[in-house]
Formats: C-alpha cells, sequence, structure tokens
C-alpha cells in the first residue's frame, strides 16, 4: 500500500502551486467561456476532459466563429502537438511494473506543468505521484472555470479586463525564460510575433479563422526552423 | 453557434487525449529523428508567440492597459518569475492603469 498511498500524497503535495496558478488561469477561461456563450456545466466539462489551457481558448474562438469540427481537430492537433515529446520522455521514465492502465490514466493529465514536475523527479517515475498532482491540479482548474463561468458576471468590469491578460502572461512566462540569451529562441518567437501581426493586418490573410492562422504560422515557422538550425539535445520546455 | 458544444468538446478531447496516450502506449524509444525533433522543439514558442500577440493588444478595456501588461509581462518573464507570479502582475498593472487612465 505504502508505495502507492506515499507518492500520491507527494504528488498532491507538489500539486498544490500547480492547482493555485490553474485557478486564476481558468477562472479567466470561465469568463471567456461564459462569454462565447458556454453554460457553466458545459464549461466545467470542457476543462475536466481537455486539460489544455491554449487549446481550450483556442476552442472558445473556433466555437464562437463556428468553425468546422475538421478545423477543430486541426487547431487542438497543432496547438497540443508538444504533449506527443512529453509523452515520449516520460514513457521513459515509468517504472518497469507501471502497465497498460497506469499509461492510459497518466496520458490523461500530460499538462506542461504537471510534465515539467514529474519528468524532473529524481528517479524512475510511480504513477501514482502523477495521480496525485492529476487530483488537484484538475481540481483547481475544474473550480477555477466553475467560479469564472458563474461569478463572471458579479466581478467588476475592471477586473474581467484586467484578468484577460492572465493567459498572454502565462504564455510570456513558458516563452521568455528559455529565450534568455539564447539569439536563436528570441529570433523565432519575434519572428512569430511580429508574422502574426502581419496576418492580423494584410487585408486578404486577415480573413483566416485564428484557428488555421496558428496551423499555418507554426508549420511554417517551426518547420523552417527545425530546417535551418536542428536541435541537438532533446530540450522539454512547453 | 451553429455546431453541436458537445460534438465540439468531445473532437478536442479526443484529439487532446490521443496526442499524449499515442506516444506513451507506443514510443518506448527516444525520437531519433532530428527533424521531427526540432519540429516539436520550436512548435510550442511558434504557436505562443502566435497567439499571444498582437491578440494581447485588444484584450483589456484599451491599447495602454494592455501595452503595461504586456510589458509587466516580459519584463517578470525576463527576471524568471514563475508563471503564476507573473500571470498575476500583468493582470494588476492592467488593473492600476486602468484606474489612472
Amino acid at each position: 500500500m505504502s508505495n502507492k498511498i506515499i507518492p500520491w500524497k507527494n504528488g498532491i503535495k507538489d500539486g498544490i502551486p500547480i492547482a493555485l496558478g490553474y485557478f486564476a488561469v481558468s477562472f479567466t477561461f470561465g469568463i471567456v467561456a461564459k462569454k462565447a456563450g458556454l453554460t457553466p456545466f458545459q464549461a466545467v466539462f470542457m476543462s475536466a476532459f481537455n486539460l489544455t489551457s491554449a487549446g481550450q481558448f483556442g476552442a472558445l474562438a473556433l466555437i464562437g466563429t463556428s468553425a468546422t469540427y475538421l478545423e477543430m481537430a486541426l487547431t487542438q492537433l497543432i496547438i497540443n502537438l508538444r504533449y506527443c515529446l512529453m509523452s515520449c520522455s516520460l514513457s521513459q521514465k515509468f517504472e518497469a511494473g507501471a502497465g497498460w492502465p497506469h499509461r492510459f490514466m497518466v496520458a490523461f493529465g500530460v499538462t506542461d506543468e504537471i510534465f515539467g514536475v514529474s519528468v524532473c523527479k529524481e528517479g524512475k517515475l510511480n504513477p501514482f505521484y502523477n495521480y496525485g498532482l492529476m487530483s488537484v491540479s484538475i481540481a483547481g482548474w475544474m473550480l477555477g472555470t466553475f467560479c469564472g463561468v458563474v461569478s463572471g458576471e458579479i466581478l467588476p468590469a475592471r477586473i474581467i479586463s484586467a484578468l484577460s491578460v492572465a493567459l498572454y502572461g502565462m504564455f510570456i512566462a513558458v516563452i521568455v525564460p528559455p529565450a534568455k540569451g539564447n539569439k536563436l529562441l528570441t529570433g523565432i518567437i519575434i519572428s512569430s510575433m511580429l508574422l502574426s501581426l502581419l496576418f492580423a493586418q494584410l487585408p486578404i490573410l486577415s480573413q483566416i479563422s485564428q484557428g488555421f492562422k496558428i496551423i499555418i504560422l507554426t508549420v511554417a515557422i517551426a518547420g523552417i526552423a527545425a530546417l535551418l538550425f536542428p536541435v541537438k539535445e532533446a530540450a522539454h520546455e512547453g | 453557434m451553429r455546431g453541436n458544444i458537445y460534438l465540439y468538446i468531445l473532437v478536442m478531447a479526443g484529439v487532446t487525449y490521443l496526442i499524449r496516450l499515442i506516444p506513451l502506449i507506443f514510443m518506448r524509444k527516444e525520437i531519433r529523428n532530428v527533424y521531427l525533433k526540432s519540429f516539436l522543439y520550436y512548435v510550442p514558442y511558434v504557436t505562443l508567440a502566435v497567439m499571444t500577440f498582437p491578440a494581447i493588444l485588444s484584450a483589456t478595456a484599451n491599447l495602454w492597459s494592455a501595452l503595461a501588461g504586456f510589458g509587466t509581462a516580459l519584463i517578470l518573464a525576463y527576471r524568471g518569475g514563475s508563471l503564476f507570479k507573473v500571470s498575476i502582475m500583468a493582470c494588476l498593472s492592467v488593473f492600476i492603469v486602468e484606474l489612472m487612465v
């Protein structure tokens, strides 16, 4: 029992900071979800089964523009492709005894933060540690979504306006530190932002939906960067 | 909203789960293909940068508060602030600027 309960408890402890961060972000998600016309149940349902901040915000934008299901699938594939690399590396960190059912369950909770915490753990990975991380962080993610949807209206407009940058702040916190002192990554990030601005401004390009804009720019820029500047070492920043 | 909301959610949940699951089930060895590895390495930076800018400029009540939030996030992130800290401080700077403007 102790090789299940103890890792699970450790996971809960390490998951608390993740849950707090998730609450702040998913609260904003709840507000935006309400604006997009989702009911509290639909928003919490989406949060419970997806656990992907960028993917869920992207989905709201797509739902708002009555996108096709294909656009939705492709956008999620592109936005969440990084989880593929994370799962690859997690699969090699597992304890030998961790069978198929564990892989199916751990897969559900592969997020930037859960991956980051669990893959940095010393030694082999006990799936119950991941379950601990998931227990609290998924709860925080769902609770934040619920509070955002139901209290978005009660909160003053100033607070809503301020919270609207939370996700962008988080994105910046994810991409800037690895780019510090790295001219290549800095160049890629600045090029991406400038091309994104160009797509938003130019007459014909601005007609392209947000979902496909992300797909086109990501495949093009990351594809060219990978050709010109292949990475030697495996990196796990997400 | 023309599509069915639950169908949208199931499509996205299915795709996202498969992305997370497939490598855990099938890929026991490290990716050796340098091009694929490099592509996957660059994806989050490009995607997040594209989604952040210029969208952040129109996320708040006015351009000035948006610029304040953007600037605060850049500076704090550059100094290595945590996701939570950067996110909250960006919100706070938007709030303060909107109180003044």
